[in-house]
């Protein structure tokens, strides 16, 4: 008697349901529509660099990123020197391509006379829905080579020439216009200048994006170096780098225009090279062009 | 006593789904874009849509979701999400409509039936009276649902910037291919 009394139940129940269900106007429901169980973030930063360093964001897989990073010459020049668009400049022509959503390699080329590769290779990516992920996690192992006419060069080999770098980035895209990473550096050179500089140099960097409209984004960029190198006869001091700009995104180029007191262009240099500071007003204007080639197009 | 008790179980329950029944869906369906402009064209292809058809009412609804678009270039993915239909903030489109002649389809009957359907379009936050013509092909007890029909995006405040101007087009053509199954429940 209770089974059928149940069963009843049952079919009742599930009577009111389709009628219920007949009269709602939204049909869509009746299927139910999910949100996606995990969906990526992507786009945190307008390209792979936040304005020196590495971003959190990836190259797409197949995709061809021509560089052209460039700084002018010391504001503080004045009109004499064009507030130093006279230079002298600094320029770097690199190339970064996207091997698969998660990995990517690059190479560079600095006026400074230097080589420099990287391969980058993102471990975690950010996503939300319903198994959520806070942050992406990547990783960075890069180095540079001077390429330089050394005098005495005989009395060094190759090796002298190299410094590699470490990178950690633990960033998150906290909204549509807010994106930060920390990204601390470890960088190892082979060769120094003095006995008491150090070889190895550890700086915990932050690097940070906030979206002005839709195509336009202010982006800062920030290391703390722990050990800053003496130069041989004092003349020069060591500072921290920092730069402040704006990307500027026109279809298919990045435009990002900035402020730097930092005229070194890969991580070797900027980190242990910049020898002029913001207080002094010791700044340069400079600008990166990145421009995307999808060189293997997705099938389908 | 209990076997006839069953019987009238599984006979009630085969009534009430044959009253569900006149329902039919999908979650797979393709809707597809295509700018034509003089200097690119550009396609998006989505795979996973949602769509539900009424036979009784002639009710026709369809959702998407706007980041399941793909594209031949992923440059053109990024920039119609953060860009153009800004899919953080609207992450679905959705279509609310009637086949206005419904009577005239006959959803137990194979062919190849021409549809009208007029109804709301709900792009980038933006909603519109939209009213095309397609085809319902009914076959073995499925729909295939079929409609192409042009949008204009400046009608869904969405902007083409001055320097993209040959890059993409204000008329859009979309095209609506749906395979939907009967709704059991």
């Amino acid at each position: 008697m209770q089974t059928k009394s149940f069963l009843l139940l049952l079919c009742l129940s599930g009577m009111a349901g389709k009628v219920l269900s007949q009269d709602s106007t939204d049909l869509l429901n009746l299927v139910g529509q999910e949100q996606p169980k995990k969906e990526y973030v992507y786009n945190a930063f307008k390209s792979p660099r936040v304005i020196m360093s590495h971003s959190m964001e990836m190259l797409r897989p197949g995709v061809l990123d021509f560089r052209i990073l460039h700084r002018f010459g010391l504001i503080s020049g004045g009109l004499y020197d064009f507030y130093g668009l006279d230079g002298p400049a600094v320029v770097r022509l690199g190339l970064d391509y996207g091997l698969n959503n998660n990995l990517s390699i690059g190479i560079g080329r600095s006026s400074t006379k230097e080589l420099d590769g990287f391969i980058k290779y993102r471990l975690i990516q950010q996503a939300n829905g319903v198994r959520n992920t806070p942050v992406s996690l990547v990783l960075v192992a890069g180095s540079t080579v001077s390429i330089k006419q050394f005098p005495n060069q005989d009395k060094y080999v190759f090796g002298d020439r190299l410094a590699y770098y470490w990178q950690g980035i633990i960033g998150r895209k906290f909204s549509t216009a807010l994106t930060m990473q920390l990204m601390p550096i470890f960088l190892h050179r082979n060769m120094v200048d003095t006995s008491i500089d150090h070889n190895d140099v550890f700086a915990p960097g932050i690097g940070a994006r906030v979206k002005l409209s839709k195509r336009i984004s202010l982006n800062v960029d920030y290391y703390y170096v722990l050990h800053h190198d003496v130069s041989r006869d004092l003349s020069v001091k060591y500072y921290n780098p920092l730069s402040i700009g704006v990307d500027i995104e026109t279809g298919g180029h990045v435009f990002q225009l900035h402020f730097t007191n930092s005229s070194g262009i890969n991580e070797k240099a900027f980190l242990t090279e910049t020898g002029h500071s913001w207080s002094d007003r010791d700044i340069f204007f400079g600008f990166n062009i990145s421009r995307q080639f999808q060189l293997k197009k997705k099938k389908g | 006593m209990l076997k006839k008790n069953l019987i009238l179980f599984v006979a009630l329950c085969v009534s009430i789904a044959s009253f569900a029944q006149g329902k039919f869906y999908t979650k797979t369906g393709k809707i597809s874009f295509l700018s034509k402009a003089p200097l690119e064209e550009i396609e998006g292809k989505n795979k996973t849509v949602t769509a539900v058809v009424d036979s009784k009412t002639g009710a026709i609804q369809f959702a998407i979701q706007m980041k399941g678009f793909e594209f031949e270039k992923q440059l053109m993915q990024q920039h119609f999400n953060e860009n153009y239909v800004e899919s953080d903030k609207y992450p679905k489109a959705e279509f609310k409509g009637t086949i206005s002649n419904n009577s005239t389809i006959n959803y137990k009957k194979d062919g190849n039936y021409p549809a009208k359907v007029k109804g709301k379009l709900t792009i980038h936050g933006v909603t519109r009276d939209v009213e095309t013509t397609g085809s319902l092909k009914i076959n073995g007890g499925k729909i295939d649902a079929n409609s192409t029909f042009n949008v204009l995006i400046s009608d869904y405040n969405i902007k083409i910037p001055a320097v993209v101007k040959d890059k993409v087009s204000n008329t859009i053509k979309i095209t609506v291919d749906c395979d939907l199954e009967p709704l059991k429940s």
